[in-house]
């Protein structure tokens, strides 16, 4: 206690020479101001829950006092009783299913096949010579524009959505990994080699334990992608699927409807980063740091 | 007489760019016999064709001309037998400092009972017990060389090759990691061959200094350590060492003005 006292006597006492002008600049009191500069972690999460409550506070009060008209951007109520009716008489539990199913099954493909293939590009440059220019390509095409191509070729049934999945994902995956790939710091390799591994034992005992974690985080990355392009696949020819379920629901006018399946697709996409991110952390604890 | 351990046999060292003409000498006629158990360190200044040499003699890099040869056999590219340590960053990180130094055992010929023991007394020699089980990034500068040095010795190759192990080290953590390595080869009697442009360095710890010309890289001079073992720190300030440190320092300074002058 005493010592705390003497602190702010300390502190109180006048600067030994008053300075005369601003050039040895001012005490630092605000942080909020000063670029890239930190504010107390509590601060941060108090900022921002309120961005999220002025959101939500907007919508109320645009739509409870009926500033904008329900058919527009129905009540947060009516959202919530939206949702509950495509729960309870709608199945929507099936539309979800085979909306997740789609997007597991096209972007599972593209991995299985896309990883290897980028890692094969990463290490070996007639690899990359060969497939790197189609690739780029294609990559550029938007999957979106593919659909109609599709459902000539394949018809509109399930390998159609899987496709588009496929389709969207599968190029960029290939790319990203070979980069990933490329950049394994080559003193690895070399130590790899006077430390007496073959060309092979390098590829299986470098290369792919260096930048798993990286491969990881793109697959992260290119799955949010995915939930983007199984709407559009869905909003073209589909009977069944959220995206089905949104196209229908504006047919009929229910914007409620809308509303909850583009958020129930947000709340998807973010737990299967959510899951993943943690995923990651978990098993590359040297990478993270534990 | 005994044979030399390596034989570099007028390599030389041409780095071709993409553009036609575009050649770099990188390295002239160069030759250099490295005896049994010696600790040799190359002295130059940054881009003389220094780190070249080691890189050609560890088989990372091709000559373009001329050979090497180990105990009296030429060399064809990177082997066991001839162990790096890198200036940095060269650990694997996703293994933990155990393991690391266990990457190059040979599973085949040893039981897992015995690489456990071997890597055991690695740790022990740079007084890395209690680190077993971290992970490189968990570790300092200086704590992750030594982890290095450990795994290129565990591999017992014929000859160690450093390339600036300890140029990102602080200097108080260099020379604790001079005197270290200065022990280890004093018990361990390897052949060395260590990178430096740090003048001091390269006679503490050495029998000879070999000292380079910039651009092209040539051997300018070739300089025998006469100070006893076992070196304390302390012999930096003897005035032997100092003599010695005149000597290079003069030879170096040349060198390092040449190359300073020359546009890249």
């Amino acid at each position: 206690m005493e010592k705390a006292l003497k602190t702010k006597e300390v502190v109180k006492q006048p600067p030994l020479r008053q300075v005369p002008n601003n050039q040895n600049g001012k005490p630092r009191n605000n942080k909020w101001f000063q670029p890239q500069g930190d504010i107390p972690h509590r601060t941060y999460v108090m900022i921002s829950i309120t961005s999220i409550v002025l959101l939500f506070a907007l919508w109320s009060l645009l739509t409870y006092s009926g500033l904008v008209d329900s058919l527009f951007l129905p009540t947060p109520t009516d959202i919530f009783q939206s949702g509950v009716v495509l729960f309870t008489e709608y199945g929507f539990v099936g539309d979800i299913t085979v909306t997740v199913y789609r997007v597991l099954v096209g972007f599972a493909a593209a991995a299985i096949i896309g990883v290897p293939l980028g890692i094969f590009m990463g290490t070996f440059k007639a690899v990359e010579a060969f497939f790197e220019p189609v690739i780029s390509a294609i990559r550029y095409m938007p999957a979106s524009a593919f659909i109609p191509l599709f459902i000539l070729w394949i018809g509109v049934g399930e390998l159609e959505k899987v496709t588009i999945i496929f389709v969207g994902t599968f190029f960029s995956l290939v790319l990203m990994t070979a980069v990933e790939v490329g950049n394994v710091r080559k003193e690895l390799l070399e130590a790899a080699y006077t430390l007496g591994r073959s060309n092979f034992g390098v590829l299986r005992s470098v290369i792919l334990p260096a930048s798993i974690p990286g491969i990881m985080e793109i697959i992260r990355l290119i799955l949010g992608w995915a939930w983007s392009y199984i709407i559009v696949a869905e909003l073209v020819a589909s009977s069944s699927g959220i995206g089905s379920l949104i196209l229908e629901s504006q047919r009929m006018l229910k914007t409620g409807n809308i509303i909850f399946g583009i958020l129930t697709i947000g709340v998807l996409g973010l737990l299967s980063d959510l899951f993943l991110k943690v995923a990651i952390r978990k098993a590359f604890p040297w990478h993270y740091g534990r | 007489m005994k044979n030399p351990k390596v034989q570099v046999d007028r390599v030389t060292k041409i780095y071709t760019g993409n553009k036609k003409n575009a050649q770099v000498l990188a390295l002239d006629t160069t030759n250099l016999t490295i005896m049994p158990n010696e600790f040799i360190t190359i002295l130059g200044p940054s881009g003389c064709g220094k780190s070249t040499l080691l890189r050609i003699v560890g088989g990372l890099e091709e000559q373009t001309t001329g050979h090497v040869y180990l105990d009296g056999e030429e060399t064809f590219g990177p082997s066991s037998n001839r162990g790096m340590v890198f200036q940095a960053y060269s650990l694997f990180p996703w293994l933990t400092v155990e393991e690391n130094i266990e990457f190059g055992l040979k599973t085949n010929e040893m039981t897992a009972a015995q690489r456990k023991e071997l890597v055991h007394n690695y740790i022990d020699l740079v007084q890395l017990k209690g680190f077993e089980k971290h992970y490189p990034r968990q570790l300092s500068g200086g704590m992750q060389q030594r982890v290095a040095i450990a795994r290129a010795l565990a591999n017992d190759p014929e000859i160690l090759l450093l390339d600036e192990p300890f140029g990102a080290l602080d200097n108080q953590t260099r020379t604790l990691m001079q005197e270290l390595l200065l022990e280890i080869w004093e018990k361990s009697n390897k052949t060395i061959l260590f990178i430096t442009h740090d003048v001091e360095e390269s006679i503490f710890l050495a029998n000879r200094v070999i000292v380079m010309t910039s651009r092209p890289g040539r051997i300018k001079a070739d300089i025998p350590i006469d100070l006893e073992h076992p070196r304390p720190y302390s012999i930096k300030i003897d005035p032997r060492f100092l003599a010695y440190k005149e000597q290079l320092t003069e030879l170096i300074r040349e060198e390092s003005l040449k190359a300073m002058m020359e546009v890249k």
